[in-house]
């Protein structure tokens, strides 16, 4: 028996000590938020926060999470009640297939937690590790700035640079 | 009378000591040239010149992050204080464009800016100074066809009296052996290259070769190994710690591609500089992988002796927690069926750093990970330094030492991961 | 009091149509009936399509799926605005073989003008009949009667529900084909609804495939090698069965799964098997580049189309050239997944397959039971772009669940088992060759592609993977070029442009050394790319603008009209000349000549040391017909860009003789946040009343094209091999502009 801190609430896991989070999230806590794309680190599908830091959840095995708070997107309110950053990607429709997104949310969440005004370029490089293939780039961006803006921040234009 | 003698006896050495050391540290300025246009320089010869920038990999240390290329702005932590990469565009203000080709060989060759400053050995002209007049000239004209870009860095902070440029006159005098070596009749064309290139431009020493307290390199001890920006760059000699041979095709393989098949990836600053060479020419790296191949030629992996065995069950026994993470963690692709492992990459016993006398490169990789450049393809894994505590990494570190490799375990892991942690950088 | 008498005399509802067929057959001409509109042709029923509960609750079928394009939405809209509901009160039923008609499969963007016109004209049907009944009841006149908010109202104010009214009709009755649409909307279609299946997928609902549980679920994962042509060496079944957690492991001749309780100790299960190694299994792969390898090969000429004109002037100028991209990858997201389970001597497949019907007839064959004992149920799964590994993994979740009858079977590709064997987009090879006359105009026009099939999807058990592995094998399905108008290899090999003298030949090659199928706009990634830089090259050799020369070869008038629009709104004629490394690019085409039209503009900037290109603006103009949803053509327009950019910029399927190497996404690199525009603008042109055009694959041949002039303008260098990697851009030698 494992005890993990999930979205604020102590789970009782049966599971292996050795299995990525990513398969106790889905399967034995029937979360469907965080994806599996890749299971390799390379796609961010699974992202979910722990201790408020973006990570792979299908690299981090649950024996590694005593005394650690994991947060995935259904933290981050219901289809009724959106929270701040899911209502701006539904405001922004910010999605085609939506596989990634939830991946997406996570990992932008940890940014403007940190950070509610980084710049463009700092935004791009914190998305990067997650991959999008239906190419809804733009909207995740522009959702994210939404974002920002209504958490009191807003993400700023890097100077000019042009080459 | 006596006294007075001797007094002025000392007051005289004094002054000519002082005025030889004035006359050895002071250089005039070379006067500066109106920049030239790129169209005026031969792209036969930029080409050369680009090759040979990424051989030397000018463009790692001359450019900031996220900075215009060789607009300079990178800082380099050395013993002595930190030191800003200056920029190298050919900017007639902030940059080099009004340095004719004297002024840039006497600063490759002799360490000495156009206006007669002393460069601090950060920049590692005791290296370039190896470098032949073509190979210079071939690089300034590479240079000075770079789109210029108006960027000062930011003023050097160098512990006193380290900032004090004269003394570098008699670090020069001391340890500056100037100008190109000379072939060796006895070996054939692609190891003098590769000699000229490696020792030269490439400057591996450059973090390969333990240096002295005053940051020379150490001639007695040449490729002995040293650390490089919180990693250990290992010996390339004949105490290479490889368990299997360095021949010159893996060794241009790993410069080429980043990956040798026999050995691991790229890592750390050897990950940039071997996406450096992937851009310079074929023959060039090649050239310098035959010559560092002959260097470990009597290593003892030379020996023959098979790789350590994968001691599994072993391990799993005595490290049974870090056993699990392993399973959960990094088994998804290091283990035999994982899909890298099934396009015939290097399992872990044949990497080096399990095997280096200290944990630290091991500890570096697991908590940065590796990637290509940008966009390339290439062996890839993620930074899981967020994943891990102190006290599960050194596990891992362990774990991998006691299941990969024969030797003994490595000593006060503890420490070694919190220095890793404080040090550092990718 | 007199409508309760009518009622007791007339019983339920047949009389009424009864009455309203009897009408109009004695108006039709038995000698000519009128086609349907799209698939209500087939299934001309109107109870195929929608139907009505007691308590006005709509139920609308289609055979189409969602594929993450909006779909779903898009069809509420257009049956929530012809029957005048709120969009919410109607339930959309997607592709499931038993519940809905055979709309074939999901692609060539015919979503729309297939199901949306079919749909639109069922309910223009339905609202005609509950119109009537209405009337019938409330006694009044037909055109009298106002629909909305799901009743009919008469002007005296009674009203009636969808719902009392449906009892009294019947829908399965056949569509009329001179049935109008509504003579105004109520306002849903041309909204921009937000996605109905959007919410769920950002509060972690259940929202995929991937997401259904089943009682008593097992877990699987197949056994092959890593990629296409090759087969895992045998490894230790014995020790693998009583490894913990597994519950059976299937075989079937060459065909291998694992069964477990937990997901990942199928992985692990899965593990062990794979560290046996690999060897090939058959020929070699060709060692040089599959474009050329292909060539090599014997090819069946295809004419795409032969249009006659006036011999090419003698004087004029011959221009030619070769455009060529690799083999594609479709890279969904998440790896293909299927439930399967075996109940009553048949099985239910849960799949994200693009043609549930077609999969069925393969799984059917495959699984040697009759065609009514296999469902096909679509679930949402990640974006396929065309035929992935969805049909695949759904046979291998069947050939899984059979083992173990009653019990729920989830098949999960991993990773590096989609990136190996799903069916890429064909390498492909275009040459051009144009004459300009003394006018600067296209004298002559000849067109040449060589490709292998663009479509294999699955219509027989041949057609999967597994139909090869199990004992005995199905025969392999063998690839026919699919027919013009729409094309397969020449899809928009035919250029819009009112070319004489111009002629198209399609070299199929039917034998392919690696698995091809359908990747998202067939052949119109390479055509378009090759014909639109091919116009480039034609005005740079006129010193003509490239956006005046193409109007100058334009008639069609909608095209026209996207291409100034795209224009105008770039900025076009005020645009910084190129030069340096800056540089602008245009590009326009109509998807297969039939669909949506889409130009795009862009403004590159290239780094010359590094080759990396930045892209600070994107502006195109899109006209699909009437716009039901503008928003979702703008997000499939945008997505259709960044993922074209992608392609044409960063990638290539890599091969060694031995397999498919590029294992995974460091082994196939895509674009990243890092690398994306920095503004992109859509403009929707909408044409209302018009038929719907589809979208989904309209904007990735423009995009392509744009690119490779935008380059070509900034750098005075024309490269025609895609893609446009980092590689053929840098060099070290600085041009002015």
């Amino acid at each position: 028996m494992i005890s993990l801190d999930v979205n604020g609430a102590t789970h009782q896991v049966e599971a292996d000590p050795d299995t990525p989070l990513l398969y106790v999230l889905r399967n034995d806590l029937k979360l469907n938020g965080a994806k599996f794309g890749c299971g390799l680190g390379q796609c961010g599908a699974c992202t979910v926060l722990v201790d408020d830091k973006p990570a792979f959840s299908c690299l981090l095995p649950i024996a590694a999470l005593a005394g650690r708070k994991v947060r995935t997107i259904e933290s981050l309110g219901t289809q009724e009640r959106l929270g701040v950053l899911p209502a701006a990607f539904e405001a922004e429709q910010a999605a085609q297939c939506g596989y990634c997104i939830a991946g997406m949310i996570m990992r932008a969440q940890a940014l403007l937690e940190r950070n509610n005004r980084p710049t463009d370029s700092e935004l791009r490089a914190h998305m990067a590790p997650n991959l999008c293939r239906c190419g809804t780039h733009m909207r995740i961006l522009r959702a994210v700035r939404r974002a920002a803006a209504a958490m009191g921040g807003g993400v700023r234009d890097d100077p000019e640079r042009t080459l | 009378m006596i006294g007075k003698t001797l007094l002025l006896g000392i007051a005289i050495g004094l002054a000519t000591a002082l005025a030889a050391a004035v006359a050895v540290s002071w250089h005039p300025a070379i006067p500066p040239i109106p920049g030239a246009s790129p169209e005026s320089f031969d792209p036969a010869i930029v080409a050369r010149g680009e090759s040979l920038a990424h051989i030397g990999n000018c463009i790692g240390c001359h450019t900031a992050r996220g900075g215009r290329p060789f607009a300079g702005g990178r800082p380099l932590q050395t013993p002595f204080g930190t030191v800003f990469a200056t920029n190298i565009t050919p900017d007639p203000e902030t940059g080099i464009g009004r340095w004719s080709r004297e002024a840039f060989r006497r600063a490759l060759r002799e360490g000495v800016a156009q206006n007669g400053d002393h460069l601090y050995p950060a920049f590692p002209y005791d290296h370039f100074t190896k470098a032949s007049d073509a190979d210079i000239d071939a690089l300034y004209t590479f240079v000075m066809t770079r789109t210029p870009v108006q960027a000062r860095p930011p003023a050097n902070q160098l512990k006193p009296p380290f900032g004090f440029r004269p003394l570098v006159a008699a670090w020069n005098l001391l340890f500056l052996d100037k100008g190109p070596l000379g072939d060796n009749p006895n070996q054939p064309a692609d190891w003098n290259r590769g000699r000229a290139l490696a020792e030269g431009l490439a400057h591996c020493g450059g973090c390969h070769t333990p240096r002295n307290e005053v940051g020379a390199a150490r001639g007695d001890h040449a490729y002995d190994g040293a650390w490089i920006e919180g990693w250990y760059a290992p010996p390339l000699n004949a105490n290479s710690p490889a368990v299997r041979p360095w021949t010159a095709d893996e060794l241009f393989a790993y410069l080429r591609t980043g990956l040798s098949a026999t050995h691991a990836a790229a890592a750390g600053p050897m990950g940039r500089v071997t996406h450096a060479l992937a851009q310079a020419r074929e023959d060039e790296v090649r050239a310098i992988a035959v010559y560092v191949a002959s260097l470990m030629a009597h290593a003892p992996a030379t020996q023959g002796a098979p790789p350590p065995a994968d001691k599994g069950t072993v391990a799993d026994a005595s490290h049974p927690e870090a056993a699990v993470l392993f399973a959960g963690a990094c088994a998804v692709c290091h283990e035999a069926g994982a899909p890298m492992m099934q396009e015939g990459r290097p399992p872990l016993a044949w990497g080096t750093p399990l095997h280096e006398d200290t944990p630290n490169d091991t500890i570096q990789i697991i908590v940065h990970g590796l990637a290509p450049p940008a966009g390339r393809s290439g062996p890839t894994m993620p930074a899981y330094g967020e994943s891990f505590s102190d006290r599960q990494l050194g596990d891992i570190v362990a774990y991998l030492r006691a299941r990969y490799t024969d030797k003994p375990p490595w000593p006060d892991i503890p420490r070694a991961v919190a220095e890793a942690r404080k040090e550092g950088d990718e | 009091m007199i409508g309760l008498s009518r009622r007791s005399l007339l019983g339920n509802g047949a009389l009424v149509v009864a009455f309203s067929l009897s009408r109009r057959a004695v108006a039709q001409d038995p000698g000519k009936k009128p086609a349907l509109p799209g698939d209500l042709e087939k299934f001309p029923l109107l109870d195929s399509w929608i139907r009505i509960a007691a308590d006005g609750r709509i139920t609308v079928f289609t055979g189409k799926a969602e594929l993450g394009q909006g779909l779903k939405t898009a069809l509420i809209q257009i049956a929530a605005d012809e029957l005048a509901v709120p969009a919410a009160s109607i339930e959309l039923i997607t592709a499931d073989t038993a519940r809905t008609p055979d709309e074939g499969i999901t692609a060539g963007s015919r979503s729309m003008s297939d199901s949306g016109t079919a749909i639109l004209n069922a309910a223009a049907n339905v609202r005609l009949l509950l119109a009537e009944t209405a009337a019938w009841r409330l006694l009044t006149e037909v055109d009298k009667i106002e629909l909305r908010d799901g009743a009919a109202h008469a002007p005296n104010g009674e009203s009636l529900g969808y719902g009392e009214l449906a009892a009294m009709l019947s829908l399965h009755v056949a569509a009329k084909p001179d049935v109008a649409r509504r003579e105004a909307g109520v306002g849903v279609i041309g909204t921009n609804l937000p996605r109905v299946d959007i919410p769920a997928k950002l509060s972690g609902g259940a929202a995929y495939l991937q997401d259904m549980r089943l009682p008593g679920m097992l877990h699987a994962r197949v056994v092959r090698g890593p990629s296409d042509g090759t087969r895992l060496k045998p490894g230790d079944i014995d020790a693998v069965a009583k490894m913990p957690g597994v519950v059976r492991v299937v075989r079937d001749g060459g065909f291998t799964a694992v069964l477990a309780g937990q997901e990942w100790q199928a992985v692990k299960a899965l593990r062990r098997l794979q560290a046996a190694g690999w060897e090939r299994a058959g020929a070699p792969l060709p060692a040089e580049d599959m474009r050329e390898a292909i060539r090599r090969l014997p090819a069946q000429d295809v004419p795409i189309f032969d249009t006659p004109g006036p011999p090419s002037p003698a004087d004029g100028q011959v221009v030619k050239a070769r455009y060529s991209r690799p083999c594609l990858m479709h890279g969904a997201i998440g790896p293909s997944c299927a439930l399967a389970l075996w109940q009553n001597e048949g099985v239910t497949v849960w799949t994200h397959s693009q043609g549930v019907y077609p999969l069925r007839k393969a799984l059917a064959e495959l699984l040697r039971l009759p065609a009514d004992k296999v469902r096909c149920i679509h679930v949402e799964g990640s974006g396929c772009y065309g035929h992935n590994g969805a049909d695949d993994v759904a046979a291998d979740a069947a050939l899984a669940a059979r083992a173990v009858p009653g019990r729920p079977v989830r098949l999960q590709w991993m990773r590096e088992q989609e990136h190996g064997w799903e069916p890429l987009g064909s390498a492909m090879v275009v040459e051009l060759q144009a004459t300009l006359g003394a006018d600067g105009r296209i004298a002559q026009w000849r067109h040449d592609v060589w490709s292998n099939a663009h479509n294999n999807r699955p219509a027989t058990a041949g057609g999967l993977l597994a139909g090869a592995e199990l004992d005995p094998p199905f025969p392999r399905q063998v690839p026919k070029p699919i027919p013009m108008p729409e094309g397969g290899g020449h899809r928009n090999g035919n250029p819009l442009y009112a070319l004489a003298n111009a002629k198209g030949i399609y070299h199929f090659i039917e034998q392919a050394p690696v698995r091809v199928s359908a990747l998202r706009s067939l052949g119109a990634h390479m055509n378009v790319f090759a014909i639109e830089c091919f116009m480039d090259e034609l005005a740079k050799t006129m010193g003509a603008d490239p956006i005046a020369f193409r109007l100058a070869h334009m008639s069609d008038g909608r095209a026209r009209e996207v291409m100034q629009a795209a224009a105008d709104r770039f900025g076009w004629a005020g645009r910084t000349k190129g030069g340096n490394g800056r540089g602008c690019g245009f590009a326009f085409a109509r998807y297969k000549n039939l669909a949506a039209y889409c130009a795009v503009a862009m403004e590159i900037a290239v780094d010359r040391g590094s080759g990396k290109i930045e892209i600070p603006r994107v502006v195109a103009a899109v006209d699909s017909g009437e716009a039901v949803n503008p928003d979702g053509i703008r997000n499939q327009i945008e997505g259709a860009i960044l993922q074209s950019l992608s392609w044409t910029i960063h990638e290539a399927v890599a091969f060694d003789t031995a397999h498919r190497s590029s294992f995974d996404w460091s082994a196939y690199p895509i674009l990243r946040f890092d690398a994306v525009p920095a503004v992109v603008e859509v403009q929707v042109i909408d044409r209302p009343r018009q038929p719907f055009l589809g979208t989904g694959e309209a904007g990735q041949g423009p995009a392509a094209a744009a690119l490779a002039n935008a380059v070509a303008d900034a750098l005075a260098l024309r490269v025609r091999d895609m893609p446009l990697a980092p590689e053929k851009l840098r060099s070290a030698t600085p041009k002015s502009g």
